[in-house]
């Protein structure tokens, strides 16, 4: 159904009360976006670390294709999601490495302009 | 059931919330199929009550996990399975919808796994239990045919005037698209700064491909919102008053929805 430039899909999104289940089924990404990217995370006893590997590849393989709309518009915050991006965790602990190295560099300049002041105290 | 049975988990409630169940529609509820046609009852854990049914652990176990969520078939049908169960259940309680293969091998498993995050999974609850989401995809709208095939070339001009207008024709194209592009993103923006003012909360979800979408228009926004029950109305209202007001994008709003994009702390 489409109403001016209102896309209304399906019966689902039209009846607007409580019967959804009684509409027609949902499209399957909508479905899909849902029950594995979002809902409650408790950890079964038996799919721990099944998240980590499996999970990722079918978000990758879902999503890949409009990452580039995604960057143009500015939305790119699974960049950084070590969910989505197998780099992000690598990025990350470069990031912190670098933010170390610049940290640790100031401290030796620091200590040996201090050493200098100290001495001429 | 030949194998081993583990319990698979579709949504957590408050402990009681599972007494709704037999007050509002319980009957409904028993006879609802859940995954691999299991038939979905409520458990009691640690103060929550879970709706689970048994799967079989040579399907569902870790090993067959793995193999079978790499399938798309075999992923659609039990995310489906899964989905219409908080689907239907939603409508009843106010619950949490736990994450497609949330597995436990025993009771006991899943009792311990509750234990640990009881204080956080009552707040969730308080925080999204009986509130319904809703789906907005922006999408930028088709642009007018601007094919060269559709603007003559004068018949007058010689070689090099035809090469040049070509250029010219072709430049503008390119700053149409462009500026339109630009003015859909902004629309797209202003349009989820609107929705995000009437919602709870909103989550962004990443445009999806248009293999996924079924729709060639670009996808620039995939949005979740947070609401009341009681705000639907004036929520859908609100969304096709942003279609008007922005031709330059199509929007499609999808739900309500089982509170799915808020039940996880992100």
């Amino acid at each position: 159904m489409t109403t001016g430039n209102l896309i209304q899909p399906g019966a689902e999104a039209a009846q607007f009360y409580g019967t959804s289940s009684a509409g027609a089924p949902a499209n399957l990404g909508d479905i899909l976006e849902r029950v594995l990217d979002k809902g409650l995370v408790i950890a079964g006893d038996i799919q721990v670390n099944l998240l980590d590997i499996e999970l990722l590849t079918i978000k990758l393989r879902l999503i890949v294709a409009s990452l580039e709309t995604a960057r143009e518009v500015g939305i790119n915050w699974w960049e950084n999601d070590p969910w989505l991006s197998a780099d992000a965790g690598r990025r990350a602990d470069e990031r912190e490495l670098r933010a170390e190295n610049r940290k640790l560099r100031g401290r030796i300049s620091e200590l040996e302009s201090g050493g200098r002041n100290g001495s001429r105290r | 059931m030949t194998g081993a049975c583990g319990l698979w988990a579709y949504a957590i409630t408050e402990h009681g919330g599972g007494d709704a169940l037999t007050e509002h529609g319980g009957g409904d509820l028993s006879r609802l199929t859940g995954v691999a046609g299991g038939t979905v009852r409520t458990v009691a854990a640690d103060g929550f009550t879970v709706l689970v049914s048994d799967v079989d652990l040579a399907e569902f176990g870790e090993a067959a996990l793995r193999r079978n969520l790499e399938n798309l078939t075999w992923l659609e049908e039990v995310a489906r399975a899964h989905h219409h169960v908080i689907d239907a259940a939603s409508g009843l309680f106010p619950l949490l919808p736990t994450r497609l293969a949330t597995v436990y091998s025993s009771h006991s498993a899943m009792v311990a796994a509750l234990a640990r995050r009881g204080e956080e999974l009552r707040a969730a609850l308080r925080r999204v239990g009986g509130r319904v989401e809703w789906g907005v995809k922006a999408y930028a709208a088709p642009q007018p045919d601007t094919r060269e095939s559709e603007q003559p070339v004068p018949a007058q001009s010689d070689a090099s005037g035809a090469g040049l207008a070509y250029l010219k024709r072709r430049r503008a194209q390119l700053t149409a698209r462009e500026g339109s592009q630009q003015a859909a993103r902004a629309g797209a923006r202003a349009v989820h700064e609107e929705l995000s003012g009437r919602a709870a909360q909103a989550r962004l979800h990443p445009p999806q491909s248009a293999q996924l979408s079924g729709n060639q228009m670009p996808m620039l926004l995939n949005t979740a919102y947070l609401l009341d029950a009681s705000a639907s109305d004036g929520f859908a209202s609100a969304v096709a008053a942003a279609a008007t007001a922005h031709p330059e994008l199509r929007l499609e709003l999808t739900g309500p929805w089982p509170p799915y994009s808020f039940a996880g702390e992100d």
